[in-house]
């Protein structure tokens, strides 16, 4: 059987992990194409509703990275999606999908390599658990669903 | 404001899950502010609903339109072309605006969403506070702006109790003694002479002690 590719979107800063991404690639490091990364200003922009809907839409986990504890470039912006994040998980488990969907990762401008093994392990770990259940049941050709058509 | 708060997932996930079709209401005043029913949440909860019941393979399609005001029925009329369309309304609107829409639309299921707290005031991002009772007779003028009755927790118009301990409530250390705060407040705005007199027993009557209360302008009622 083929293996199973999950579909990720990750958040990034601006400041620190999009860069950092930039740099694992000037690196030559190698990080799955399975990660889509949308740049966000900062990860405090970053809303319960992104990841959510992210997730309805067909993704099968999403994190957020962004810059280590104290250095968010708008100061605060990355504890208000630590804390989000936080939110997001206890709403997945409540509705059923699984709160370690969601995941929220801190690293610096320079981290290249913290990028790709991030990308990498979060990646492996989506692979293990399996299509997100909401996009199984969106295959579902029973469901009727707005979403759907 | 009036404060209100989302009610468990999973009692929303039970009130809905009979229907295939909702309309999924918010309201863009009080709920909006407090972050419990706006169009934000709107969209949160129509998200997290849609995708439990995608994986659950059971059929629904969810409409989400947040009213300026859910308690008047000028707004609540705009629900007409859309009504039809759904099996139940979903309101995260507080009880009174579940109610208008349930008045306006008596053959329709309409259910809440959100627990209507109370009113209240920000204390800050993402914290809100008791501060008013509606007792329909203020006193704020005589307790230095801090209402009695909203924030102490025996409703002392008299106080405080033995139970107030530095500058605490004896029902909870999280919750400030109110006649703590009132005292306080009259030494700022030196008359502590206030304190001397006796507020006499409350009137109840114009609170909910006679029943549901109406306001009648009749310059304005028509
Ligand atoms: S005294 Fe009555 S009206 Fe005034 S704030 Fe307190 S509860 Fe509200
Ligand atoms: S401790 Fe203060 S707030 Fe608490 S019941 Fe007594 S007077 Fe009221």
């Amino acid at each position: 059987m083929e293996e199973f590719q999950p579909v990720i979107v990750a958040f990034c800063c601006h400041y620190c992990a999009y860069t950092a991404a930039d740099m694992a690639g000037s690196k030559r490091l190698h990080y799955p194409a399975n990660v889509k990364i949308i740049r966000v200003p900062c990860t405090g922009k970053v809303s319960a509703l992104h990841m959510m809907e992210a997730l309805r839409k067909g993704a099968d986990g999403v994190y957020v990275a962004g810059c280590l504890e104290g250095d968010c470039h708008f100061r605060t912006g990355n504890t208000r999606a630590t804390k989000r994040v936080a939110y997001v998980k206890k709403l997945l488990d409540e509705i059923g999908i699984g709160g370690e969907r969601v995941e929220m990762y801190a690293m610096s401008a320079g981290m290249g390599e913290v990028f790709a093994r991030t990308a990498s392990e979060f990646t492996e770990k989506i692979r293990r658990l399996g299509p997100n259940p909401a996009r199984v049941g969106r295959d579902n050709p029973g469901c009727a669903t707005a979403a759907c058509s | 404001m009036i404060t209100a708060e989302r009610k468990p997932i999973e009692d929303l996930i039970n009130s809905v899950s009979s229907y295939r079709r909702i309309l999924l209401l918010g309201c863009n005043e009080c709920v909006t502010v407090c972050s419990a029913g706006g169009r934000k949440e709107v969209a949160l909860l129509s998200s997290a609903l849609q995708m439990h019941f995608m994986k659950e393979g059971h059929p629904f399609e969810i409409k989400e339109i947040t009213l300026e005001r859910q308690c008047d029925p000028e707004y609540v009329e705009e629900l007409v072309p859309y009504i039809d369309q759904a099996d139940a309304v979903l309101s995260m609107a507080c009880g009174c605006g579940v109610q208008e829409v349930a008045r306006r639309f008596k053959e329709k299921m309409v259910l809440p969403a959100v627990n209507t707290k109370f009113m209240g005031a920000s204390e800050r991002q993402g914290v809100w506070a008791e501060r008013c009772a509606g007792c329909g007779d203020c006193v704020l003028g005589s307790t230095g702006g801090v209402c009695p009755i909203a924030r102490c927790s025996k409703q002392l118009l008299n106080g405080p109790c033995g139970g107030s301990g530095k500058g605490k409530c004896e029902v909870d250390s999280d919750i400030d003694c109110a006649w703590q705060l009132i005292w306080d407040r009259l030494k700022a705005l030196g008359m502590t002479e206030k304190y001397e007199e006796n507020i006499p027993a409350k009137d109840w009557r114009t609170g909910r002690g006679a029943g549901p209360r109406k306001i009648v302008r009749e310059d304005l009622a028509s």
